[in-house]
């Protein structure tokens, strides 16, 4: 990179600020997912000036810039696809304000997403999207990939909770979007920013709602020996009107694995598990509660177990959100699908996953938001076997392909990113996806910030690129 | 050459059939906008005859308005130019509805009752309780942004609209989103279109998430002497345990405007007689549930009621529907019970309400003018003025009013605008609130939407 560029970035954020050498940049050429791009440069803002004159350099010097919070996205969001200046957000970590009273909060992109809740949960809030990675991922990532997680089948996604964004343009222009009072006039400019991946603008502030903590929450865990009585169990559950706050599954396979690794107490000769989470009123949680133990005895739940105190439910919780770390543990590498299908559409998509693993000679592991219709399968695979690589892809290709046959999308929360880019075809037609590239084009007209995502970069249609890495990838979905 | 002449030469009958164009100056009356009516009024039996009726409007320089029940066309300015309304109410039908899935798809020309009713047979709804409820489209509902009582808990149409199709400034059939509940593919341009006023974009289908039915619902009245009491309510209800489906606020003299003739004929079913105290500021509140939890809500309701001063409670059950379609009917029923009814909408934080709606009342006395408000909980006031005639006095009156109200709306931080008044005032209220630093942000999307600028010119805030 441009010496030059590099001295003007140290004279901006001083020499701790910016990294360049080849054995720092290693470490942000990853993040969760499979892809693998080194950025040029590597800089740390503090403020949303050092924003706008890294922005300003990186557009004199023709150079991508892209954002990135804690490097745990699946899709090689914040990865810096061809070179160029990684804007990394963790110095930019201070809660800049809570109203408790009006339940609103103005954070830095870099504020961690459960840190939040640990400033607020004194006074009965919390921050509702909480992506397995909530440790660790940062709300500004969040915001770019309108991140999911257990709890948005009732609470929703990231995009229900921003009210506004301040936005540092790709033309150096600091500007604020939304409000903290409610339906800001003009276009939802908001709703259109948050998931757009990082490639309209960079964040350098963030407002958002906090929730109520609810009154009462009741875990269970139900066992089952079938994975139809289970996936059959979630569509009775949706079909009935019952919203619990989390339905997660979780097949035999893939419990056996993180039971070896967090011992939550996952019963190892089953076929599936249902983590089932009813929360609100006290009243409406038993009801709720009954109900859902009810349907998951109609479908033969050979086991209905609630969690005693917070302790077994924090047992049982890890167990899911350190699922993607046991499996680390026992492959080298994997690959994990985001792709969504209606919930009445369930036990055949299942059985279709299972079908085409086995077809392709892979055992396929399941752990995924089924209240939601957020499927996770998981392809285990040995990266040097070239060959196997190759069934991988197909593999991949065959899923996501029935996915959509069944109504469905291709991302659930993960994003496009540089993963599925090429999928994008598959759900929108050129036209539709020319109106994006506008919408893009308008507000990055130089194509400078965060390029190569989202959009497909060749014709080409519906092959899935996976470049394995030497190790597997271990944090958390 | 004038549109009209242009219009005779264009061959829309090519699309949509001879029986599908009218040309009749009584046809096209019925479709004005602010006195502005139309050269020619379409009617397009499908997504694709949209489409192909921009792209001529388009290649021809004409500009086009999409209507539905035409129930709402006085939000907004007035046209700058409107050649073509296109009427998309034979679009309307269900494309699909997996009840078992919660989600729903639907052509954008169907009416929300209608809608409404075929969800129910699956104890079913949308919480789309809009104004004008038994008229309007689902696209008209959704394309002019119009908020419920139901926003408490459900949010508004952002949070529960899956995707879209529509059609682009170009002619181009596109959409965005998808019919499953969770869902990052692409960029969420369908959000855009919501509040849009169809200046973006003609919306042809809308894709939902539904929501069961509760197994029994109820209401709870409480009277207080100040608004301030009223909200003091509001604070104890936010900060308990509880989740109410509606809070709402109404202030004195909403009695009279409930009890009278025009609502009557609004919103037919009968208001229980004193239910609300044309002096005294009043607290509602929607909750659902079962018997326990319902119980459960009276008695913490009631205890935070009287901590906050109440002097009348009263539980609604069998007569709930009654009172709640009044107020869901709020601004058909205000704007019926002035010559010149001019209705802002404020929005502020939520422990703002209180000092914003006292503002609001000694402005209004201050110009000595006649005015009711219902604010929702969430912190949006509908704040009604009522002059006693539509003089050029009450225009004077009414807009230095409206303009002091809008000033100690944006001092409380809140943002304003003015959706309903009359035709002649919009010149002389800040319609669409106050210049905003991101209009040139939104300018940038007109531009990418609608190159030409042929979807309802003018009609939009910041000259979109």
């Amino acid at each position: 990179m441009n010496r030059d560029l590099i001295r003007s970035l140290e004279q901006l954020l001083g020499n701790d600020g910016v990294l360049s050498s080849r054995e720092d940049l290693l470490l942000y050429e990853y993040d969760g997912s499979v892809e693998v791009a080194r950025p040029e440069c590597v800089v740390f803002p503090r403020s949303t000036e050092d924003v706008v004159r890294i922005v300003e350099l990186s557009n004199r010097h023709e150079v991508p810039l892209v954002g990135r919070g804690a490097g745990t996205g699946l899709s090689g969001g914040a990865l810096a696809r061809h070179g160029g200046i990684l804007v990394v957000f963790s110095r930019m970590n201070k809660i800049l304000g809570i109203d408790i009273e009006n339940r609103r909060a103005v954070v830095q992109p870099g504020v961690v997403n459960l840190d939040l809740t640990r400033v607020v949960e004194h006074a009965g809030l919390h921050y509702a999207p909480d992506p397995s990675s909530q440790k660790a991922c940062t709300i500004g990532g969040n915001v770019a990939e309108n991140a999911g997680g257990p709890h948005t089948l009732a609470y929703g996604v990231t995009t229900n909770h921003v009210l506004g964004l301040k936005l540092v343009l790709p033309t150096g222009e600091a500007v604020q979007i939304g409000s903290s009072a409610l339906d800001a006039t003009g276009y939802d400019l908001t709703g259109l920013f948050v998931g757009s991946e990082g490639t309209l603008a960079l964040v350098s502030e963030i407002t958002v709602k906090l929730t109520p903590l609810p009154e009462t929450i009741k875990t269970l865990l139900a066992v089952f020996d079938s994975l139809d009585d289970a996936t059959e169990t979630v569509v009775d559950i949706t079909s009935r009107g019952i919203t619990p706050a989390a339905c997660e599954m979780m097949d035999g396979w893939t419990l056996r694995a993180v039971e070896a690794y967090v011992h939550a107490g996952f019963p190892l000769d089953s076929a599936a598990v249902l983590l089932l989470e009813v929360d609100g009123l006290r009243e409406a949680v038993e009801e709720q509660a009954e109900s859902v133990a009810e349907v998951c005895r109609l479908h033969h739940a050979r086991e209905i177990r609630a969690a005693r105190d917070e302790q077994e439910r924090d047992l049982l919780w890890k167990g899911r959100k350190n699922a993607f770390g046991a499996i680390g543990r026992i492959c080298p590498t994997y690959y994990v699908q985001d792709g969504v299908i209606p919930r009445t559409k369930l036990p055949a998509t299942l059985r279709r996953i299972t079908e085409i693993g086995r077809k392709n000679g892979f055992e396929i592991g399941n752990i995924f938001h089924a209240g939601d219709g957020n499927l996770h399968p998981i392809i285990l695979f040995d990266a040097r076997n070239e060959a196997e690589f190759k069934r991988v892809v197909t593999t991949a290709g065959e899923i996501i392909r029935f996915c959509i046959e069944m109504g469905g999308a291709i991302t659930g929360e993960h994003g496009v990113g540089m993963e599925k880019d090429h999928l994008m075809p598959l759900l929108f037609s050129e036209v539709e996806l020319d109106l994006m590239r506008g919408v893009r084009d308008a507000f990055n007209p130089k194509g400078l910030l965060n390029p190569g995502k989202i959009f497909p970069t060749s014709k080409g249609c519906g092959e899935i690129r996976v470049r394995p890495l030497p190790l597997a990838g271990t944090m958390a979905r | 050459m004038s549109a009209s002449a242009k219009i005779s030469e264009t061959r829309f009958a090519d699309i949509v059939g001879p029986d599908y164009v009218a040309l009749d100056p009584e046809i096209l009356s019925s479709f004005e906008i602010d006195g502005v009516a139309p050269a020619a009024v379409t009617r397009p039996g499908s997504a694709q005859e949209v489409a192909d009726i921009v792209r001529l409007a388009a290649a021809e320089n004409l500009a086009v308005i999409a209507t539905g029940s035409r129930s709402k066309l006085g939000i907004g300015m007035p046209p700058a130019r409107y050649d073509v309304a296109i009427d998309m109410t034979r679009l309307d039908c269900i494309v699909a509805y997996d009840p078992g899935d919660l989600t729903l798809g639907v052509e954008s020309g169907i009416p929300l009752h209608k809608l409404a009713d075929v969800l129910a047979e699956q104890h079913q709804f949308l919480p789309l309780g809009v104004p004008f409820f038994n008229r309007t489209t689902v696209g008209g509902a959704i394309a002019t942004g119009v908020d419920n009582p139901l926003r408490q808990l459900f949010g508004t149409a952002r949070d529960y609209v899956l995707g879209m199709e529509f059609v682009t400034g170009e002619g181009n059939l596109t959409k965005s989103g998808g019919r499953v509940v969770k869902n990052v593919t692409g960029y969420d341009l369908h959000k855009l279109m919501i509040g849009a006023l169809g200046t973006l974009g003609i919306i042809t289908k809308i894709n939902f998430r539904t929501f069961p039915l509760p197994p029994a619902s109820r209401g709870f009245v409480a009277t207080f002497d100040t608004a301030e009491a009223a909200l003091d309510f509001r604070h104890r209800i936010a900060r308990s345990a509880l989740a109410p489906s509606t809070i709402e606020v109404l202030s004195p003299g909403v009695a009279e405007l409930f009890y009278s003739d025009a609502a009557a004929r609004i919103e037919p079913a009968a208001l229980r007689p004193n239910l609300l105290s044309n002096a005294k500021w009043t607290l509602t509140s929607g909750c659902a549930g079962s018997d326990r939890v319902l119980a459960r809500y009276e008695t913490d309701l009631r205890r935070m009621a009287e901590d906050a001063g109440a002097i009348d409670i009263v539980m609604l059950s069998d007569d709930l529907q009654a009172a709640w379609g009044r107020m869901r009917e709020f601004v058909p029923i205000a704007l019926a019970s002035s010559p010149a009814t001019t209705i802002m909408k404020l929005s502020v934080l939520p422990t703002r309400i209180a000092e914003m709606l006292e503002r609001g009342a000694a402005e209004a006395a201050r110009a000595g003018l006649r005015w009711v408000a219902l604010a929702r909980g969430v912190g949006v006031i509908y704040f009604a003025l009522l002059p006693s005639d539509a003089s050029e006095n009450s225009r004077t009156e009414v807009s230095g009013a409206a303009a002091r109200i809008a000033a100690a709306c944006s001092e409380f931080g809140g943002n304003f605008t003015v959706p309903w008044c009359p035709a002649k005032w919009k010149s002389s209220l800040a319609v669409w609130g106050p210049e905003r630093a991101d209009f040139a942000q939104m300018k940038k999307l007109k531009t990418v939407f609608d190159p030409c600028g042929i979807f309802a010119p003018g009609r939009f805030g910041g000259g979109l």
